[in-house]
């Protein structure tokens, strides 16, 4: 193992640094979001990730975003167990009748401020099960939706790229770059 | 082939003897009735074989009465059907989550339950397991599936060849390259065409580009769940690098849409070929050196070694395929087996264990990183020129196809009928369905704190499944 862990000090970092981020990207942002939620959760996010029945594309790029190359963690951002903990649901899938009251008890048990981003074209549009009669389609049709990231599925530079600049909208730095890690 | 009830009964009884395997069983609306389909193969080939029964009456003789691997099929085509399956063993419903479950009980002193799901800790696909424990020890899981049903294969029906293609690439985002090349072999089956050498030759690269990328991606993730993070952190860059290839080399970081019907959307430049060539070298190098690590790591040999074993009896009764078939000495990879362009023509080493624990589907999976990217470099070092596409006939009338081909987990069945180029019917079995049930049967008797370690080594799509 020792080897293993000099070789990686050898090779160094494989972190990239942080996309850019432009003010147009985060469009459909809540302007009104209220300054005591801005002044609560600062840049920092815990992100309660919620598949309502996705194909588990958008999935294996959320959990692309913890490898080195993003890691997600260094922006304050990170994916948390339980409702409880989290400021935001991240809603996959084209929303299935089965998990529509999973969702209603995942978005009741986290504490205000909350908020709800939905990932990929399925939930942000029905995508190709949108005329499905097992699916509700959008996650805005059952929920209000504060961001909307699309792709099928969006890869993981679009999803960093939404979340910094969500995270930095509710903390009033949109126009701030973020800072990478050092 | 359309038959009678005591075919169909003889066909179920050579299930149950274990003469035949077990391939799929859907059904088809036909008017006001519906029509029961099975396909079974003889073991070690991909000769598959479809009976086809009308279901009288909404009823059918059922098959998980003599094969208890065919029960959740069973019970999922019972639900989008409204049909009946005759002396089933369990007539509950799967994909209607409408009425309360009734879960299996286990009874004894001490014996208490865990209900987990459908919302897991991690970023993970829905479903419900009920565990049924003693102190720590496991007595009985139970599997509760059916949160991701989208409807998939009832939204196939009636739209183009296309389109429908576009949605067997949505039914497991992780194979969703495997998924592809398994529509497009079963629609031009159905067609009496064939793809292209060339297109034959990409869709390889691209199918083996998907097997890295997931073993790499999953051999991690198991050894995370074993306590060992560094595995997990140093392999996630691995699958990335994989993945910005396939992006570099295909336009898209997971391949989807890119095998159609008739070939592939997309050309390989010359340039990116040998950018391939050049590239997976050298992840396989680093691969090597964390396979030391893997197996000079005592506290993590700990944790796969006799965990979560799948006797190799239920395997063959189950039929599994891929790294949970091969690892329970189940000797069967479409590739070879029930070979098709470009494999018919690859040489490959199918790598098998009879050990049946994590430790030995990590080893499957290991041993094929090696063999996926020998295959890749052989196909691009002879790749053939030309067309990329074989264009689409409209045959009038009703034709059938079937395909199997060999995903990252295992053996995906496609059956496909068009009648005048529109989509009449479709199957698209994934290897899951027969993985839950063995990972129902491999956990019992180990500590709850390993399941996620067991259901990583298994790593079963819910969605492939909740069709």
């Amino acid at each position: 193992m020792r080897r293993t862990l000099i070789e990686n000090l050898w090779r160094g970092r494989l972190t990239e640094p942080a996309p850019r981020i432009t003010p147009a990207e985060p469009a459909d942002l809540a302007a009104a979001l209220d300054r005591v939620a801005r002044r609560r959760l600062g840049r920092s996010l815990a992100i309660r990730a919620f598949d309502a029945g996705s194909c588990n594309g958008c999935e294996l790029e959320l959990i692309a975003l913890g490898n080195p190359f993003y890691d997600l963690e260094r922006f304050g951002l990170k994916f948390v167990a339980s409702p409880r903990h989290a400021d935001v649901l991240m809603i996959t899938g084209p929303m299935t009748r089965a998990m529509h009251a999973a969702l209603r008890l995942t978005h009741e048990a986290m504490p205000a401020p909350k908020f709800v981003i939905a990932i990929g074209d399925c939930a942000c549009t029905g995508g190709m099960f949108a005329a499905s009669p097992a699916c509700l389609g959008a996650a805005s049709q059952v929920i209000p939706v504060d961001l909307h990231i699309p792709g099928c599925p969006p890869d993981p530079v679009a999803i960093l790229q939404g979340l910094i600049g969500f995270a930095s909208n509710l903390s009033g730095t949109l126009n701030r770059a973020p800072v990478p890690s050092v | 082939m359309t038959v009678a009830p005591p075919i169909w009964q003889q066909a179920a009884a050579a299930l149950a003897t274990g003469a035949a395997v077990f391939v799929a069983l859907w059904a088809e609306p036909a008017g006001d009735a519906a029509v029961v389909h099975l396909a079974t193969r003889p073991h070690g080939s991909g000769a598959i074989s479809v009976l086809s029964l009308a279901a009288e009456d909404g009823h059918f003789p059922s098959i998980a009465r003599h094969h208890p691997g065919a029960i959740l099929m069973e019970r999922a085509l019972c639900d989008l059907h409204g049909l009946a399956a005759d002396d089933t063993p369990d007539p509950r419903p799967w994909l209607d989550h409408r009425a309360a479950y009734d879960f299996k009980p286990a009874l004894g002193p001490g014996i208490h339950q865990i209900p987990v799901g459908p919302v897991h800790a991690g970023i993970i696909e829905p479903g419900h397991f009920r565990f049924s424990v003693n102190g720590e020890a496991v007595v009985r899981l139970e599997v509760r599936l059916g949160y991701t049903h989208k409807a998939t294969l009832g939204l196939m029906r009636g739209q183009t060849i296309e389109h429908a293609a576009r949605l067997a690439g949505r039914i497991s985002g992780d194979s969703t390259v495997a998924y592809a090349f398994a529509f497009a072999r079963a629609a031009e089956q159905a067609l009496g065409i064939a793809a292209p050498p060339r297109a034959a030759a990409l869709r390889g690269v691209m199918a083996e580009l998907e097997r890295l990328a997931n073993h790499f991606g999953d051999i991690g993730a198991i050894c995370n769940d074993g306590g060992f993070p560094l595995m997990h952190a140093l392999t996630a860059g691995l699958r990335e690098r994989v993945l910005r290839l396939s992006a570099a080399c295909f336009g898209h970081r997971l391949m989807m849409d890119i095998i159609i019907p008739g070939g592939v959307a997309r050309d390989l430049s010359a340039d990116n070929a040998a950018l391939l060539r050049a590239g997976l070298p050298d992840l396989l190098a680093q691969w090597r050196r964390l396979f030391e690590l893997y197996e000079k790591t005592a506290s993590l040999q700990d944790r796969v070694t006799t965990t979560g074993r799948l006797d190799p009896a239920i395997a063959r009764r189950l039929g599994c395929g891929g790294y949970v078939g091969r690892a329970s000495g189940q000797d069967f990879d479409a590739r070879r087996d029930a070979p098709y362009p470009p494999y018919d023509t690859a040489r490959f080493v199918v790598p098998g264990r009879t050990g049946g624990d994590v430790d030995a589907r990590l080893r499957i999976r290991m041993a094929e990183l090696d063999q996926s990217a020998a295959l890749i470099d052989n196909l691009l070092a002879a790749l053939p020129h030309g067309a990329l596409q074989t264009a689409l006939p409209t045959p009038a009338g009703s034709t059938t196809g079937h395909a199997l081909i060999e995903g990252f987990r295992g053996d995906i069945f496609a059956h496909v009928r068009l009648h005048d180029g529109v989509v009449v019917d479709a199957m698209l079995r994934d290897p899951s369905w027969f993985f839950w049930p063995a990972l129902e049967t491999a956990i019992a008797g180990n500590i709850v704190a390993d399941f996620p370690l067991c259901n990583k080594s298994f790593n079963p799509s819910y969605s492939g499944c909740d069709l």
